[in-house]
C-alpha cells in the first residue's frame, strides 16, 4: 500500500462539533428562538386519491392572530418542485395524490391559533379509486422510469442445461429513516422580495431551487443555509424541499418570520421513505461454482411522485448482480406510482432491496452446489482488471478480496460456520454471510449535479474558515474535511472551521448524498488550498516559519490568503439503451459476516455479532469511519428484522415510535467495523468514502444466518418472529425438515 | 394535525410556575397545559432538552427530577414543584464538563448530537445509583433512548469510560 506520509490525515482527530453537542448549546432549528417569528402548519389530504371539490379558506382568514392561509391560488412562482419529473406540487391544487398531501397553509401567532385555522378551513373531496398495489400499477402501466442492462447473452447462457439454476422471489418493505430530529425549517423574509430559509436538511441546494421556484425570484434571493441537523440518512436530501418552499411562501406572505415544525407522527406520515421493492432473479453457475448469467426483474414502488425514484432505482439496477464477474447479465427496472406517500432517498439508495435478491441467491446457490458461502464469493469477486455488469473495467482500487478475507478471519468463519451446524437445541447459532458494492458519487444519470465548490479564508491569526456545499448531518462531515483542510493547508486542525452550509458562500455543490462528500468537497478543499499554498510560497521560501508565522508575514507583504475551489470529477460514459459504461466514478467494497441466534420455539432472532468489512480507500478518521459503520450496521438491522410500514387505504398505521420499532440499547450486538484501505488516485488522499454500504449488506447477511441457524429460506424481510415461526411451521410439516 | 398542538403556544389560561432547575429558583408564566419540556424550551430558555416525538417514545426529552429520569414531554411542571429539575445545562459543574460530557466527546459518541442529552441524564442518574454497572445495566438504563446514528456501542463505551473515571476519583478523594 502505498505511503500518502500524511499527518493529520488518518488520525483520530476529535470532532469539532463534540463540545456544543454535549453540552446541549448546539442549536438545532426548532432551538433558534427568532424573535416575532409566527407558527406555520400545513393542512393535509386525508384520502390517498381525491378531487378537490371545495376548498374555503375565508373564515380561516378572519380569525384573529392568523396572519396567513395559503392555498396553492396564492403561490407567486411555480407550483412545482423542482425534481427530476417536477411533478410534485408544493400545494395540491385539483387533486390528491396521497395521504397527507399538502393542501393548504397557514401561519398565526401560535401554535394553537395555527392548528383552530386548519380546524376552520373548509375542503371538501370527491374520492377516486386509488392505485395502492405496485404489481397493480405495474399492469395499469404507471411507470416513473425503467433501467435496463444488457450484458452477453442471457437467454441462450441459460438454455445450456448443463448450468446449476437458482430462482427466487424476494420482498423488502418500507424503511422510516427515523432521524431522531424531525423536520424542520425557519423562513426569514430579506426585505428585498426574497427569503432566507434556514432548516434541517441534507441538500441545501435542492431547497434553494424550490424555494426560487415557488416565489418566483432570483435563485440569489432564495439564500438557504443549513442549521445543526439531527440526522438525515437520505431522508432528509429530496424530502426537505417541501417544508422549505411552503415556509419561504408563508414567510413571503407575512412578512414575518415563520417556523414550520413537523411532529413526529406527521414527519412519518408524509416524509419519504425507503422504496419497497420486489424483486425476481434467477443466477446460475457451472457446477464448481462459476457464475455464468444473472436475470433480475427489479420493481419499486414510487408512491405518489416521482421525488429521486428515477436514480434510485438506476444505483439498485447497476448493482442487481452484485460485485462479482458475470459473463451474462440481463436486468429490467421499473419504478411505479402509486397513490401513496412519495418514496425517496434512503442510505444505501435503492441498493439495499435488491443487495437482499441478489446475495440470498448466492446463500441459495452455495448450498445447492454444496460449496461454502464464502468460497463462492471468492472465486467469483471482482478484481483489478474485470468488468461491472455494465462493462466497467476495474483498474484499480478493487479491495473485495481483502475485505471478505478479513471478515472470515475476524469471524473465525470456518469453526464457527461447522461448530454453529452441531447446535441442537431449541435455540440454535447461525453465521451468514452478505457481500455488496457501491458506486461513490452521483453517477451516469447526476453527473450534472456532481462538482463541488469550497472557500477557504486565513485570517489574520492564521485560523482558517472553511465553507462547503455539503452538509454535517452526524456523519463527520466537519471532523473529515477540516482534517483534508489541515493536511493541504499545513496547518493545525486546531485552527481550521468549517462553517454551517450557506448557498450564499460557494456555488451548487450538488446534494450531500452518495458517499460523494469526503470525496468531492476534500478534492475543493485541496484545490482551493493550493492555491493558497501558491499565494504564500514565493513569500515565505524555505524559512522554516510556523504557520500563524507565515500568515503574518505574508499580511505584511500584503499577500490575500483567500481562494474558491472546484472539484469537478473524472468524465464517465454511459448508454441507457443497453445500461453498458461507466455507471459510477469507481466502487466501494463491503462484506458482512452476521452471527445470530435462533429460537426455534418462538421464532425470535437476536443478532449476536456483526462483522463488517469495507474497503472505502484512504479512512481520513478512524473514529467517524467506525461510527458510520456501527450506525449503519444497526440501521440494516432494524431493516432485517423489525422495520416496516403497515399501511390502510394507503394510510400509514404506525406512525410513532411505539409503532415503529427501530433498535434500542438492548439490541445491539458486538460490531466489528473493519476498515480495508485500497486507495484511490483521484479521491483525497486516497479517499472513497464511506456513508452508505454499511447498511446494504447486512439484511441478507441476517437471512443467510438464519438459514444456517433453523434450515428456514426467508423471501422476504423483516424476520419478525412471527415470519420465522410460519417458515418454521411450514417447513417442519414438509418433506425435508432437515437441517443444511 | 393532531390535537397536542394546542399545547403549544396558546392564548389560554396561565399560570405561575416556580421551579428550581439547575440548581436556580425560577419563575415563570406559562400556559397551564404546557409540558415541563415547553416550559423548558419555550419560557426557560433551556433549548437543550430536545423533542423527537413528544409521546414518551424516543427519550430525547429526558431530564432529571430528583434525581430520577423523567420524559419531560410527559411531565407537567406541577408535578417537578419543590424539586431539583436538572437538564443538560445543569451537568457541567463551574463550566467543567461532566466526565460523562468529556467521555461522550472523547469517543466521538456524539454523530448528530439530537440523542445525546437525554442519554446523558438517563446515564448521570444510572451512575449515581450504579457506580459500577455492567453493559447490560447501561443498556436496561437507557433502553427508552433511541439513537438512529451511532448504533448505540459508542454512546455505551462512553458511559463506560465515564463510570471507570469517577470511580477513580472517588476513589483518590478518599485515599
Ligand atoms: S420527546 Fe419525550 S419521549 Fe420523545
Ligand atoms: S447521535 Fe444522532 S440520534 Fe443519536
Amino acid at each position: 500500500m502505498e505511503d500518502t506520509g500524511t499527518t493529520v490525515v488518518g488520525e483520530r482527530v476529535r470532532r469539532p462539533d463534540a463540545p456544543d453537542k454535549v453540552k446541549g448549546t448546539a442549536l438545532y432549528i426548532d432551538d433558534l428562538a427568532l424573535s416575532g417569528s409566527l407558527w406555520g402548519a400545513v393542512l393535509r389530504s386525508p384520502h390517498a386519491h381525491a378531487r378537490i371539490t371545495r376548498l374555503d379558506v375565508a373564515r380561516a382568514r378572519t380569525i384573529p392572530g392568523v396572519r396567513a392561509v395559503l392555498t396553492a391560488r396564492d403561490i407567486p412562482g411555480r407550483n412545482l418542485i423542482p425534481m427530476i419529473q417536477s411533478d410534485w406540487p408544493v400545494l395540491a391544487a385539483e387533486f390528491v395524490r396521497h395521504v397527507g398531501e399538502a393542501v393548504a397553509l397557514v401561519a398565526a401567532e401560535s401554535r394553537d391559533l395555527a392548528a383552530e385555522a386548519l380546524r376552520t378551513i373548509a375542503v371538501e373531496y370527491e374520492r377516486l379509486p386509488a392505485l395502492l398495489d405496485m404489481e397493480e400499477a405495474l399492469r395499469a402501466g404507471e411507470v416513473m422510469a425503467h433501467w435496463k442492462v444488457r450484458r452477453g447473452d442471457v437467454q441462450s447462457a441459460l438454455g445450456r442445461g448443463d448450468l446449476v439454476v437458482v430462482e427466487g422471489t424476494y420482498r423488502t418493505p418500507y424503511q422510516e429513516h427515523a432521524y431522531i430530529e424531525p423536520n424542520g425549517m425557519i423562513g426569514v423574509p430579506d426585505g428585498r422580495g426574497g427569503v432566507i430559509v434556514y432548516g434541517s436538511m441534507q441538500c441545501p441546494f435542492y431547497v434553494q431551487k424550490a424555494v426560487a421556484s415557488a416565489l418566483g425570484c432570483d435563485l440569489a434571493r432564495a439564500r438557504v443555509v443549513q442549521t445543526v441537523t439531527g440526522g438525515g440518512f437520505g431522508g432528509k436530501e429530496d424530502a426537505p424541499s417541501a417544508p422549505g418552499a411552503q415556509v419561504a411562501l408563508l414567510a413571503h406572505a407575512t412578512g414575518r418570520p415563520v417556523r414550520l415544525i413537523l411532529s413526529r407522527e406527521e414527519d412519518m406520515a408524509v416524509m419519504s421513505k425507503r422504496h419497497p421493492g420486489r424483486v425476481r432473479m434467477r443466477t446460475a453457475a457451472t457446477r464448481d461454482g462459476e457464475l455464468v448469467a444473472v436475470e433480475v426483474d427489479y420493481l419499486l414502488d414510487g408512491g405518489a411522485y416521482a421525488t429521486l425514484s428515477p436514480v434510485v432505482l438506476f444505483r439498485g439496477t447497476v448493482h442487481a448482480c452484485g460485485p462479482y464477474r458475470i459473463p451474462n447479465a440481463r436486468v429490467e427496472s421499473r419504478v411505479v406510482r402509486t397513490h401513496k406517500v412519495p418514496c425517496g432517498a434512503f442510505r444505501g439508495f435503492g441498493e439495499p432491496q435488491v443487495v437482499f435478491a441478489c446475495e440470498s441467491q448466492m446463500d441459495r446457490l452455495a448450498e445447492r452446489l454444496g460449496m461454502d458461502p464464502l468460497m463462492l464469493r471468492l472465486k467469483n469477486a471482482l478484481g483489478e482488471g474485470d468488468e461491472t455488469i455494465t462493462g466497467h473495467k476495474l483498474t484499480s482500487s478493487v479491495g473485495f478480496r481483502d475485505v471478505l478475507d478479513r471478515v472470515a478471519a475476524s469471524s473465525d468463519w470456518s469453526r464457527k460456520r461447522a461448530e454453529y451446524a452441531r447446535d441442537a437445541g431449541p435455540v440454535r447459532r447461525g453465521i451468514g454471510l452478505a457481500a455488496c458494492y457501491y458506486g461513490v458519487g452521483l453517477g451516469a444519470l447526476g453527473k450534472h449535479l456532481n462538482p463541488a465548490g469550497a472557500s477557504l479564508v486565513v485570517a489574520g491569526d492564521g485560523s482558517v474558515t472553511v465553507a462547503v456545499g455539503t452538509t454535517e448531518i452526524g456523519q463527520g462531515m466537519i471532523t473529515v474535511l477540516s482534517q483534508i483542510a489541515a493536511e493541504a493547508l499545513g496547518c493545525p486542525v486546531e485552527l481550521v472551521h468549517v462553517v454551517e452550509p450557506d448557498t450564499s458562500r460557494v456555488p451548487d455543490s450538488g446534494p450531500t448524498v452518495a458517499s460523494r462528500t469526503t470525496v468531492m468537497s476534500g478534492n475543493a478543499i485541496r484545490d482551493a488550498a493550493a492555491k493558497i499554498r501558491a499565494a504564500m510560497e514565493p513569500v515565505i521560501a524555505d524559512s522554516g516559519l510556523s504557520w500563524r508565522e507565515a500568515v503574518a508575514l505574508c499580511a505584511q507583504k500584503q499577500v490575500g490568503l483567500a481562494a474558491h475551489g472546484w472539484a469537478v470529477p473524472p468524465a464517465i460514459t454511459f448508454d441507457l439503451e443497453t445500461g453498458q459504461g461507466e455507471a459510477y466514478m469507481y466502487y466501494t467494497f463491503s462484506a458482512n459476516v452476521v452471527e445470530v441466534e435462533v429460537d426455534t420455539e418462538t421464532g425470535e432472532t437476536r443478532a449476536l455479532a456483526v462483522h463488517s468489512g469495507h474497503d472505502t480507500g484512504k479512512v481520513i478518521n478512524p473514529t467517524t469511519g467506525e461510527g458510520q459503520v456501527e450506525g449503519g450496521v444497526v440501521q440494516g438491522l432494524g431493516y432485517a428484522l423489525v422495520e416496516e410500514h403497515a399501511l390502510k387505504d394507503g394510510r400509514i398505521l404506525n406512525d410513532q415510535f411505539s409503532t415503529y420499532i427501530i433498535p434500542t440499547p438492548l439490541d445491539v450486538p458486538e460490531i466489528r467495523p473493519i476498515l480495508v484501505e485500497h486507495p484511490y488516485a483521484w479521491g483525497p488522499y486516497g479517499a472513497k468514502g464511506l456513508g452508505e454500504t454499511p447498511v446494504i449488506a447486512v439484511a441478507p447477511a441476517v437471512t443467510a444466518a438464519i438459514h444456517h441457524a433453523a434450515g428456514i429460506r426467508l423471501d422476504e424481510i423483516p424476520a419478525t418472529p412471527e415470519r420465522v415461526w410460519a417458515a418454521l411451521q411450514a417447513k417442519n410439516a414438509g418433506p425435508t425438515a432437515s437441517r443444511p | 394535525m393532531n390535537d397536542r398542538s394546542n399545547r403549544r403556544g396558546g392564548l389560554l389560561e396561565k399560570a405561575r410556575i416556580r421551579l428550581r432547575v439547575n440548581g436556580e429558583e425560577r419563575e415563570v408564566l406559562a400556559p397551564v397545559h404546557h409540558t415541563l419540556l415547553e416550559v423548558l424550551r419555550e419560557e426557560l430558555g433551556l433549548p437543550g432538552t430536545k423533542h423527537g416525538c413528544e409521546l414518551g417514545e424516543c427519550g430525547t426529552c429526558t431530564v432529571l427530577v430528583g434525581g430520577q429520569p423523567v420524559l419531560s414531554c410527559l411531565t407537567l411542571p406541577v408535578e417537578c414543584e419543590g424539586r431539583e429539575v436538572t437538564t443538560v445545562e445543569g451537568l457541567a459543574a463551574g463550566g467543567a464538563l461532566h466526565p460523562l460530557q468529556q467521555a461522550f466527546a472523547e469517543l466521538g459518541s456524539a454523530q448528530c448530537g439530537y440523542c445525546i442529552p437525554g442519554f446523558l441524564l438517563s446515564a448521570a442518574a444510572l451512575l449515581r445509583e450504579r457506580p459500577s454497572p455492567t453493559r447490560q445495566e447501561i443498556a436496561e438504563a437507557t433502553a427508552g433512548n433511541l439513537c438512529r446514528c451511532t448504533g448505540y456501542l459508542k454512546i455505551l463505551e462512553a458511559i463506560e469510560l465515564a463510570a471507570a473515571r469517577m470511580r477513580s476519583r472517588m476513589e483518590n478523594a478518599s485515599d
